[in-house]
């Protein structure tokens, strides 16, 4: 709590100081300090931000700052995570404290407008659900009338909550704890009927119960919950080069690279190949990059694919189907424009 | 002219106006300043989004509020939640602690350990680790959702919280309420009485039992002359239906979440062990002298403690007791991580949906500031009573 505070305050103080010097262009200060500094999630989210018992950050929303560390650097490494909670996120990126703000948040319209940040694209496009014990007999979120619900405060899953059950006119009872840890400690004791977050939450949070089958998810999504990454507004150059950090993932997906056949590839006659790479046309110098940024993306981090599957994909211990985050061509709705 | 620059009341006052401009200029300038950022920033400022709809749900709430209510609304209930956890968290600590505080003078060994451990151990544990022992131990010890424990009748305990039976107020219910200002105004009269009589004849008339007598009996014989105007409802408990339906049913009786009895329990305990170590020293640093000198006047103990010993201890003690009492409201803030829905807490999710950081930080900051100064007052008019008058 003292730390939010604190840090709250902090990015109050240093908005008082800092933006002026945030003014002379986001990549020159990250080429002049030699790394991106990341907002990553402070609350150990399996699989989109956390890290392992030899305290490596994993996870996709980790990796997509490491890609854009590649792009500026070759050299995905060069970047630093801060971990922020929900309630501190959006001030330390406006403060200056982060670069990016890769940390499973919400893109919406007022936090779009009104708190001076631009999302960039959607690296996860996720929804609300419910998770229940198996003996409470609940097969729909529709028959969770009169349920208490836990979940996390200072997130949109509050609002959604309640837009869900008063649309429905079913009573319900919020129990909001401040942190990730609390909210399923509670749940597991039994305080509550359900958990509610995104469900690619609730897969990650299903695994830390002692006994995980014991509980499911229902299938109801109640919300659009398109997770993104998000930048300050007021620096354009910045925000394109993000942006198109992301769309050359995606790109790269829908082009057959990958992290292992990018070198052979580098002979292809395909003139979008050709372009990706770097071989005709000098796309990275627009952005203030190297021509082959995008060859040094795919590389270092592989493409968004390969992400997907390393962190949450179905071979992983979430085993998060690609759903609604495929590519356009293979029935999901993630699409990039494209390099030319 | 020279003479005046020289002068030591002209310079002091000189000073002083210099320093309160630079402090002003100061202050009117990181305001200005926040503001031109936030503004440069694209970051909407002002204190307008109070009155947009909140839309979330609050589980404990001592006034009328839906989802449909506006985020002042939503800032007020956790306002009031916070005042009730820490004005009763005030009068638990202070009665254990001045129990306690005694309890270690104990002649008695075994009375004056147990006081001294309790004191050692909870003061020395950070009051976060008690808050989640108290509120995840208790909690995982308690029975589900779907069954209770009955401590007497009609008073239940399970997961969900303490369920208790609901008074509902009725038609002359003003009578009983009346009666109780015209029992204090009668209990002063008693006072005054008893005091004069002690003065005249040396005889102390019994002033505790009669104005005890008069603070009970009186609100008592006026709620049977109203017709007893007060209903009871009990909680509900459903034991058959589909499994979401059974337990206590909702809005029957009343229930104390467990949030915040954790909550207070923690802080009651925390503080109370502080405030016995204040009361211990401030008794302790009475003169033995007088307690020797009020046996040798033929007073028992406990009047010796009540009547010689307290009234000077209070002296030493009530500074420092104001210091516990501020503590306990500020360390009240440490209900979000239990999911009780104080300010601080409410004020979070506030922050998250409207994104107006400096201004919910700054009302957050004026509350406490403003509960702190409050209680500062009360206990400085305490003090003033308490404080040695010299002729």
């Amino acid at each position: 709590m003292y730390r939010t505070i604190a840090s709250i305050l902090a990015g109050a103080a240093m908005a008082v100081t800092s933006f002026a010097s945030a003014g002379a262009g986001t990549l020159e200060d990250v080429k002049a300090k030699g790394f991106v500094q990341c907002g990553a999630n402070g609350g150990n989210l399996i699989g989109f931000g956390a890290t392992d018992e030899n305290g490596a950050w994993t996870g996709i929303d980790v990796d997509f700052c490491r890609a854009i560390a590649a792009a500026i650097f070759n050299d995905p490494t060069k970047v630093k995570f801060t971990p922020l909670n929900a309630k501190e996120r959006f001030t330390a990126l406006q403060s200056g404290e982060v670069d990016v703000l890769s940390r499973n948040t919400t893109w919406t319209m007022s936090r779009d407008s009104s708190l001076g940040l631009q999302f960039v694209g959607v690296t996860y496009y996720d929804g609300q659900g419910f998770m229940v014990r198996k003996s409470l007999g609940v097969s729909s979120a529709l028959e969770l009338s009169g349920a208490k619900v836990c979940t996390q405060t200072g997130t949109t899953t509050e609002l959604n909550l309640a837009d869900f059950f008063r649309s429905h006119n079913m009573p319900y009872e919020v129990v909001a704890y401040e942190k990730n840890e609390e909210v399923l400690q509670a749940y597991e004791a039994g305080r509550c009927d359900a958990y509610t977050t995104d469900a690619s939450g609730l897969y990650a949070e299903r695994l830390k119960l002692t006994a995980p089958d014991d509980h499911m998810i229902l299938p109801e999504i109640i919300s659009k919950e398109p997770l993104g990454p998000a930048v300050r507004q007021g620096d354009d150059k910045w925000f394109t080069l993000v942006k198109w950090t992301l769309f050359a993932l995606l790109n790269a997906e829908e082009l057959g690279l990958t992290k292992a056949n990018i070198d052979e590839k580098k002979t292809s006659d395909n003139p979008e190949i050709k372009r990706f790479l770097g071989i005709e046309g000098d796309f990275g110098q627009a952005i203030g990059l190297s021509s082959d940024w995008a060859y040094n993306v795919i590389k270092q981090m592989g493409n968004y694919g390969e992400i997907f599957d390393a962190n949450i994909g179905p071979s992983t211990q979430l085993g998060i189907a690609r759903g609604l985050n495929n590519l356009w061509s293979k029935g999901g709705i993630q699409y990039a424009p494209p390099i030319r | 002219m020279a003479s005046l620059l020289n002068n030591p009341t002209v310079r002091g006052i000189a000073f002083q106006i210099v320093f309160v401009l630079v402090l002003g200029w100061l202050v009117w300038d990181i305001i200005d300043n926040t503001a031109r950022n936030l503004q440069k920033a694209n970051i909407a400022a002002g204190y307008g989004f109070l009155d947009r709809t909140a839309g979330f749900g609050i589980i404990q709430r001592m006034i009328d509020y839906t989802e449909a209510s506006s985020y002042g609304r939503a800032l007020l209930v956790g306002l009031l939640n916070t005042l009730v956890v820490a004005g009763l968290g005030i009068v638990f600590a202070t009665i254990l602690g001045f129990i306690v505080g005694v309890a270690r003078l104990s002649s008695n060994w075994l009375i004056s350990r147990t006081a001294t451990a309790f004191v050692e151990i909870l003061r020395n544990i950070p009051l976060l680790l008690q808050l989640f022992f108290w509120y995840f131990v208790v909690l995982r010890n308690l029975p589900g959702m779907r069954e209770r424990m009955t401590l007497i009748h009609g008073i239940d305990l399970n997961i969900g919280g303490l369920h208790v039976p609901r008074l509902v107020p009725g038609e002359g219910l003003w009578l009983v309420a009346a009666a109780i200002p015209a029992a204090i105004a009668a209990t002063a009269f008693v006072t005054n009485w008893g005091h004069e009589r002690q003065d005249r004849t040396g005889d102390r008339p019994p002033i505790g039992t009669i104005n005890l007598a008069l603070i009970i009996g009186l609100p008592v014989v006026a709620f049977f002359i109203a017709g007893r105007p007060l209903g009871v409802d009990f909680p509900v408990f459903n034991e058959t239906g589909p499994l979401l339906r059974r337990g206590f049913q909702a809005g029957t009786g009343l229930t104390i979440i467990p949030e915040f009895i954790g909550l207070l329990l923690a802080l009651s305990l925390y503080t109370a062990t502080y405030i016995a170590e204040v009361v211990r020293s401030g008794i302790q640093a009475v003169s033995k002298g007088q307690t020797e000198a009020a046996h040798s006047l033929g007073l028992r103990a406990g009047p010796t403690l009540r009547l010689v010993v307290l009234p000077q201890a209070m002296r030493i003690i009530i500074p420092p007791l104001t210091n516990q009492y501020l503590n306990l409201t500020k360390n009240s803030s440490l209900a979000v991580a239990i999911a009780y829905p104080d300010l601080v807490a409410v004020g979070g999710t506030v922050l998250n949906q409207t994104g107006q950081a400096v201004e919910i930080v700054s009302i957050w900051m004026l509350f406490y500031l403003g509960l702190s100064v409050l209680t500062s007052a009360v206990m400085g008019y305490f003090n003033k009573r308490a404080a040695l008058i010299e002729r």
